[in-house]
């Protein structure tokens, strides 16, 4: 029974990790159908905007605020991706709309430049970003099954940002323009909406969601210029088995991941863990190629 | 009110439209007639800014809109029923019409919850559709509504692109008599890519026909008896 909780929390732990890389690969590439190889780049500009929070809190401040980092973090990561991001679109990726390959060698180029830009300006060390003091320890269920509370706050965050992106998505003026944009641009535009506004606004947000991952991750371990390369192929495993174009898709895809990827593991080894997880998805994409939530209407029926 | 110049529009390479001029004047109707494939829609696109031109110049209202994009031209006033409806299927029938707000030039209503009533009474049946997604209406439901977000923004030019085109013939009877009404309510000029002579005959203020990229006959619905008119629409 301990067992089945604790590995239950582990997926769920493991799945938020991969919901919230993926958010915003969700947005730039589900909705905007940008293969955006910088999103890993992203979530390492988050990190750092972490641990850059993180000295100036060390440096500047007494420090019995230290602790408060961590909320300023998430907002100052969200800031600088989302300025990066909105700065991306405007310079690069506006130009290669409807041009897969192109943006795919482009934005794969600027994630080699954003590590370079890393390395010279934080060093090539990974570098520690400290937790603050209220997230050391766990929830003690019963004895030998605790729950960190770091784990916990990142599953709250997840569900936070996740809120957040649906009301802005589903239930705001903006987010009903975008959707709008997305889904007919020519449309879109000739009843007055601004796409290019919108294109660029949607890429910064989505850009933005991936600082905050990044800015999580600082919780989990020590973080360096390449971070975003592990994370990368996981994010687009996400959303591609999710169903590209839907917020629901992405949620579910990285419940599977994270919770068949705990099981598996569990049950065989690590390794063979996520062979059985990669087989698993390349089988169902063999039965669904379009994930497991296609976007489907009357008229591509 | 809009003024077409010796336009020259074409996609890629190829040159569709040479040298085509057209006008309409406050509450007229225009319609602009021709077979397949002669570019009517492609002048229709070049009129939203779709299309760019290549030569020449659209007036809109007395400014020169050639180099505006296709939202500020809309937000200038020109409503669009592009041919193939267009509707945005994802997204609900009440949310296709909200975006069809965000044209309208009163804020009021732009920011407003409520879709404006008399902004729908023309199409009485919409209503009752608000939370169905707009993919999942039929043809002729799908085209009253793109009239319908077309009509909301309160444009003073309504450009209609083939608007009964594959559609039953009660919903065709339906949008014909909304066009008339429009045209007896006076304060909306429209532009109508239409095939059926008998029905511009009934509407129609100005006509012009097209054939290989260029207007080749224009008139008056008196002049619409003139052989050379049959000559052009004839297959």
């Amino acid at each position: 029974m301990e067992v089945w909780v604790s590995q239950v929390f582990n997926g769920l732990s493991v799945s938020s990790i991969l919901l919230l890389i993926a958010l915003g690969l969700a947005i730039t590439f589900g909705l905007m159908r940008v293969i955006n190889m910088a999103h890993g780049e992203f979530i390492m500009i988050g990190a750092y905007g972490a641990y850059m929070t993180q000295q100036i809190f060390k440096s500047y401040l007494p420090k019995s605020l230290f602790d408060a980092y961590f909320p300023v973090a998430i907002v100052i990561s969200f800031v600088i991706a989302f300025a990066i991001g909105y700065l991306l679109e405007v310079t690069l990726i506006r130009f290669l709309y409807g041009r897969p390959l192109d943006s795919l060698l482009a934005t794969w180029g600027v994630g080699l430049m954003l590590q370079q830009l890393a390395r010279s300006i934080f060093g090539a060390p990974n570098v520690a970003v400290a937790s603050p003091s209220w997230l050391d320890g766990g929830l003690t269920l019963f004895s030998g099954t605790v729950l960190p509370y770091k784990r916990l706050f990142i599953i709250a965050l997840v569900a936070s940002c996740l809120f957040a992106m649906y009301l802005y998505i589903y239930r705001s003026n903006a987010g009903r323009r975008m959707r709008a944009v997305m889904q007919n641009r020519d449309m879109a535009a000739c009843l007055g909406i601004s796409t290019r506004r919108v294109d660029a606004f949607t890429f910064a947000i989505g850009s933005g969601i991936a600082g905050i991952a990044g800015c999580a991750l600082t919780l989990i371990g020590p973080i360096g210029p390449s971070i975003g390369t592990y994370y990368i192929v996981d994010a687009f495993m996400v959303v591609v088995l999710g169903g590209v174009g839907k917020l629901v898709g992405t949620v579910a895809g990285a419940l599977g991941i994270g919770v068949f990827n705990t099981l598996f593991e569990w049950w065989t080894d690590a390794s063979l863990g996520k062979v059985l997880v990669f087989l698993c998805i390349v089988a169902f994409l063999q039965w669904k190629p379009m994930g497991m939530f296609a976007v489907r209407t009357r008229s591509l029926d | 009110m809009l003024s077409v110049h010796q336009l020259e529009a074409g996609y890629g390479e190829s040159v569709i439209l040479r040298d085509v001029s057209l006008t309409v004047e406050p509450g007229q109707v225009v319609c602009l007639m021709g077979r397949n494939g002669v570019g009517k829609t492609t002048l229709i696109k070049s009129i939203m800014g779709l299309l760019r031109a290549r030569k020449g110049s659209v007036f809109f209202k007395g400014k020169d809109v050639t180099k505006r994009a296709p939202g500020e031209r809309a937000k200038s006033g020109i409503g669009y029923v592009p041919q193939g409806r267009e509707i945005f299927s994802q997204l609900s029938v009440y949310e296709n019409l909200r975006i069809g707000l965000e044209a309208n030039p009163d804020s009021t209503k732009r920011r407003s919850k409520v879709i404006p009533p008399e902004a729908i009474e023309k199409f009485p049946i919409l209503p009752t559709f608000y939370k169905r997604r707009g993919g999942d209406l039929s043809g002729g439901q799908q085209q009253q509504l793109a009239f319908a977000r077309a009509l909301i923004s309160d444009p003073e030019l309504l450009v209609l692109d083939e608007p009964t085109e594959g559609i039953q013939p009660s919903i065709v009877d339906d949008i014909q008599d909304v066009i008339r009404s429009i045209h007896d309510e006076g304060k909306t000029a429209i532009l109508l890519v239409e095939q059926s002579l008998d029905f511009v005959r009934s509407v129609g203020d100005r006509f012009y026909i097209m054939e290989k990229g260029s207007i080749v006959w224009q008139g008056g619905r008196e002049d619409l008896d003139d052989p050379a008119v049959m000559k052009h629409l004839t297959i």
